[in-house]
């Protein structure tokens, strides 16, 4: 049964295994497209956007470390406060947003979410953004990316392709908000779909 | 959320939320270049003060054009009052005009739900924030008082607080025994015995007329203002007297324990209510108070307009 009552079965996208994975070959994409190891390549920055987001980009920032010594920094980004639909109804409350203390102005910011879908939350990190400084370049990386974009937006990393309906849910938990690696497409069962 | 009227308004989790979110909002301003964030754009606020005000106007103005609200400020002195119009029809022009929010004060106790029930009825119209009515409550001073005392002392359960003055004619004092009794402090009320309002056995408080005794197991001493312009005859004999059983001069201030931090939520009268070094002394919050009221009342405005609960996507 999902959250609204309605009843729903679900498919297992990624074990704790494939999350592990994935997470290790975006670092090896991250450290290639960014140079992150190379000297002189300039800072580069991870910013999760709460809620995963954040856990993920850590995580990033970890294997980056681990597989090339560069040390990048891992930060968040609460983007609640710019969103364009908090008029529509209630918001999430606000989480913190940390960012290294030289700033980000000239770093290669690496926005980190969990699931790319309308593409609203990224325009309201760039909003945020803006008011943070002005990095030399902005990328996004995400853990899976479900379609139904309703902005022009694009991951620049992308754990997993997830071709779904409006009708699915996708939802991915982490051991350090929910005790458990796992990505779970939730479809409703015929009788609901009707 | 929204209106909010009164401090008995919020239960423990509303407050909490309203604090929290305010502690988050200055984070997130500390030490940017860019005061300024989206998230009221579009919404109008209208400040309507039937009394005089600095802080309060001034802090509320703040708040909304930090987070990008239109804030327009009525001033009643200069405006349709003057001409005679009723409350009732201010209200109903101003939100006729398209006001989102309607910031009240005004000399008359219980006038901001009175407003409430005209602009909003049912729940459509706009939200209403009391910013002061008369001698019955001022609960944004109290949140701001609260977000004071949390910071300073790391939290309010279970920290007493003595609230000292003129309680009788006091809104913040009203709304500081609700709030900080609902977030679990112990309060005690100090005032000469004509400053205690009838009934006041029935405020989730404690009352007592010694100061001194008091003091010592004080956490937080809220000083309040002597309300000369309600006061209809003599509630105590000269100022100088006041001064001497209800003042915290620099004797009383050096009887307070270590981490004791002292309040008021000004305009304050040095010499009278509180010594001169003492308003300015390192226990003094006085200033933090006026800089979390902006924090606060962009949290109150977020609530009232924008609502907390539950998730977007």
């Amino acid at each position: 049964m999902s959250a609204d009552g309605s009843e729903t079965t679900s498919v297992s996208l990624f074990t704790s295994d494939d999350v592990a994975r994935t997470v290790s070959r975006l670092a090896h994409q991250i450290i290639e497209r960014t140079a992150a190891d190379a000297p002189g390549s300039g800072p580069v920055v991870l910013l999760g956007i709460p809620t995963r987001g954040v856990p993920l980009a850590h995580r990033l920032a970890t294997r980056i470390r681990e597989f090339s010594g560069a040390a990048v920094h891992a930060g968040s980004l609460d983007v609640t406060l710019y969103r364009d639909d908090l008029a529509g109804g209630p918001h999430r409350p606000m989480s913190p947003t940390t960012v290294p203390a030289e700033g980000i102005d000239g770093a290669t910011v690496i926005l980190v979410d969990d699931v790319l879908f309308s593409g609203r939350t990224i325009r309201a990190a760039f909003d945020a953004l803006r008011d943070l400084g002005r990095p030399a370049r902005v990328q996004l990386a995400v853990l899976v990316d479900r379609g139904h974009r309703e902005l022009p937006i694009r991951a620049d990393y992308v754990g997993k392709n997830v071709p779904t309906s409006r009708e699915e849910g996708v939802s991915v938990r982490l051991t350090e908000t929910d005790d458990v690696d796992a990505v779970v497409l939730r479809r409703p069962t015929q009788e609901d779909a009707r | 959320m929204k209106h909010l009227l009164s401090a008995a308004d919020l239960d423990r989790d509303a407050a909490l939320s309203i604090l929290d979110e305010a502690s988050r909002l200055k984070e997130t301003l500390l030490g940017r270049e860019v005061r300024k964030l989206p998230t009221l754009r579009g919404k109008t606020v209208l400040t309507v003060f039937y009394e005089n005000s600095t802080r309060t106007r001034v802090s509320f103005e703040t708040a909304g054009k930090w987070m990008s609200a239109d804030v327009i400020n009525v001033s009643a002195s200069a405006s349709s009052v003057q001409k005679g119009e009723s409350l009732r029809d201010t209200a109903m022009t101003l939100t006729a005009v398209g006001a989102d929010a309607l910031i009240v004060r005004h000399p008359a106790s219980g006038s901001a739900l009175q407003i409430a029930g005209w602009v909003a009825p049912g729940g459509v119209g706009p939200s209403v924030i009391n910013a002061g009515d008369g001698m019955h409550e001022h609960p944004t001073q109290a949140l701001l008082d609260a977000m004071t005392i949390r910071e300073r002392l790391g939290g309010i359960e279970g920290r007493r607080v003595v609230i000292v003055g003129d309680i009788l004619h006091s809104r913040v004092a009203r709304s500081n025994a609700l709030l900080l009794s609902t977030l679990g402090a112990e309060v005690v009320l100090v005032a000469p015995p004509t400053l205690l309002p009838v009934g006041v056995g029935d405020w989730p408080v404690r009352a007592s007329t010694d100061l001194d005794a008091e003091l010592a197991g004080a956490d937080a001493v809220m000083m309040l203002r002597v309300q000369a312009e309600r006061m209809n005859g003599g509630f105590f004999p000269s100022a100088r007297e006041y001064a001497v059983r209800y003042g915290l001069g620099p004797a009383r201030a050096s009887r307070l324990r270590e981490n004791a931090v002292v309040l008021h939520p000004g305009p304050m009268v040095r010499g009278m209510e509180i010594g001169f070094d003492t308003a300015d002394a390192p226990s003094s919050a006085i200033l933090q108070q006026v800089t979390n009221g902006v924090h606060v009342r962009m949290s109150v405005l977020l609530h009232t307009l924008v609502g907390t609960e539950g998730n977007p996507e």
